[in-house]
């Protein structure tokens, strides 16, 4: 199913993604890839485990090992398929990921200010709900809980105050009275004019989006507005979606 | 020029106050080569040395009960080009007593030298040591350093050893420590060790857990880069019920150096429980990703875990 959503098919979008397709060693983990995202825009990705959706973001961002083969990238109307990672930073987009790693002897003040040397990194801490005086000497090591490290992550998305932030999970790991945190977290950086592309299985967080893909053995299957594709990947229309067969195969 | 001027100058750059390493309250030790510089004692705390031809010899006790407030700097160096340094230490913690040592190694002006140290530390029932040893070393690599240690612990007593060489080349650097801990005592060993050029880096420690409910953790850091070699072996011994012991290594290895750990763990008494970890290899794939994910270029990334690593 493909709805026509003319606000993602709108002119000069932020990143425009063309038909973009990756293989990790023999198997095909994306095919065909469109996605158009604007400025202030909040667009979510759902799927199943294993559907692409984590794929995508770090091609995205260009992580090695994740490639593409085919198709194109554009961020603010330039190629980005050639750039490095931190090249992608430096243009604006940034990726909160799902399980961030963790640093011994780096401290949180130190790891906050690594994308943007003006921020002010209590403020971005008391953003995710963590008192910065707890937190900004504290080392981003183990001693963290994961839910205490996935909110500095968030931070740092923040305090880099980028053109796109690609969330991946965001609320993995979070409580459930946290929740509302993190969506009025996503709400900010659109409101600021960042454009968001959040990967959840969280229903709530994917119904605040302005637009949502689904995808399936790593295709989007279905595009467009936030309740026809939940409905589409909630209602099981493609059944490898609910983790059995696949009629996009 | 003072004989104290090359410490004060060395003091400065390593980011210590002089005034206060050296001030009237702070019990504090100066060696250059063989050769006494200057001392202090503190209540509660007596220090005795012997300068010889071929060596120092240093005793300090901190009597029973003795809280030291500030910490005792042990400040040992070479200011020439070629020396020789042998320090014999005997370090007593009497009952109850509590003190922090901080061991300032200052070898940066040396091209071809040797510091060696033989501590007898006691640690008696109860008293608590933390002991911090910093080397700073030049760029020649010509420089051999041998700490050998044999520690005790009596019952309830705590020892932290920290023992950093993280700037300069380390030259040649053969660690040894033997760490006995007795009931419900507690020995932490932390070693963090940064190797370039040719340096060879060979840490052995063995903490042996003898008393019931002793605890023990030797925790090594090294990074190693050039054609440097690191050779760590961490050995943690469960002699008896409800001892808890960990050994855990972990080593980033760039260009061609060669490092290898071996955690070696022995347990002779069925209620005893010894855990180790080891993870060598070049800097972690997803670290280095996170914080180029924040626009920061890969060479810069992995001296920011580098360092963070060694701090």
């Amino acid at each position: 199913m493909k709805i026509d959503v003319t606000r993602i098919n709108s002119a000069s979008p932020l990143l425009d993604v063309r038909a973009l397709s990756l293989r990790l060693g023999d198997r095909p983990a994306l095919s065909g890839i469109d996605l158009r995202l604007q400025e202030g825009q909040i667009h979510a990705l759902i799927g199943s485990n294993g559907a692409g959706k984590s794929t995508l973001a770090y091609a995205l961002m260009g992580s090695e090992g994740y490639r593409p083969q085919s198709g194109e990238v554009l961020f603010r109307g330039r190629s980005i398929i050639g750039l490095a990672m931190h090249e992608r930073a430096r243009l604006g987009m940034t990726l909160s990921w799902q399980e961030p790693a963790r640093f011994e002897g780096l401290p949180v003040r130190d790891y906050l200010l690594l994308g943007n040397r003006t921020a002010d990194p209590a403020a971005c801490l008391e953003q995710v709900a963590l008192e910065p005086d707890a937190y900004l000497a504290r080392a981003l090591d183990k001693t963290l809980s994961g839910g205490e490290r996935r909110r500095i992550e968030l931070a740092g998305v923040l305090a880099m105050a980028p053109h796109l932030a690609i969330l991946d999970e965001p609320t993995a790991g979070i409580d459930l009275l946290s929740l509302k945190d993190v969506v009025g977290l996503i709400r900010g950086l659109a409101r600021e004019g960042g454009a968001v592309l959040v990967i959840t299985h969280q229903e709530r967080v994917a119904a605040m989006a302005d637009s949502a893909s689904q995808l399936c053995a790593g295709r989007i299957v279905c595009q467009g507005a936030v309740d026809q594709v939940l409905a589409s990947y909630t209602g099981r229309s493609c059944l490898r979606c609910d983790g059995e067969t696949c009629e996009h195969d | 020029m003072t004989d104290l001027e090359p410490l004060t100058s060395a003091l400065r750059l390593i980011g210590q106050d002089p005034a206060q390493v050296l001030g009237p309250e702070t019990a504090h030790l100066v060696a250059y080569g063989h050769d006494l510089i200057s001392r202090a004692d503190v209540p509660g705390l007596t220090m005795d040395v012997a300068s010889e031809a071929d060596g120092i010899r240093v005793r300090i006790q901190v009597e029973r009960g003795a809280r030291i407030p500030r910490p005792v700097h042990l400040c040992f160096g070479l200011f020439q080009r070629r020396g020789i340094q042998n320090i014999d230490l005997e370090l007593r913690l009497e009952a109850g007593s509590c003190a922090t040592f901080w061991s300032h190694c200052l070898f940066s002006r040396v091209e071809h030298a040797r510091h060696s140290m033989k501590a007898l530390v006691e640690i008696e029932e109860g008293a608590h040591l933390t002991y911090q040893e910093a080397h700073y070393h030049g760029a020649s690599g010509g420089i051999e350093v041998t700490p050998r240690a044999r520690i005790r612990l009596g019952p309830r007593a705590r020892y932290r050893a920290d023992f950093s060489l993280v700037q300069g080349q380390v030259g040649r650097l053969d660690i040894d420590y033997e760490v006995d801990v007795g009931a419900e005592a507690v020995a932490e060993l932390t070693s963090k060790v940064y190797g370039h050029g040719n340096d060879h880096i060979r840490i052995r420690e063995a903490v042996r857990l003898n008393g019931e409910r002793a605890h023990g953790l030797i925790r090594s850091r090294i990074a190693a880069d050039g054609d440097s070699r690191a050779e760590v072996l961490g050995i943690t011994e469960g002699n008896a019920a409800y001892t808890r012991g960990h050994v855990d290594c972990l080593e980033i290895v760039r260009e061609r150096a060669r490092v290898s750990a071996l955690p070696e763990v022995r347990v002779t008494h069925p209620l005893a429980k010894v855990t180790h970890e080891a993870a060598i290899g070049s800097v972690d794939h997803r670290q280095l990703e996170t914080l180029m994910s924040r626009g920061v270029a890969p060479e810069e990334a992995v001296d920011i875990i580098v360092r963070g690593m060694l701090r």
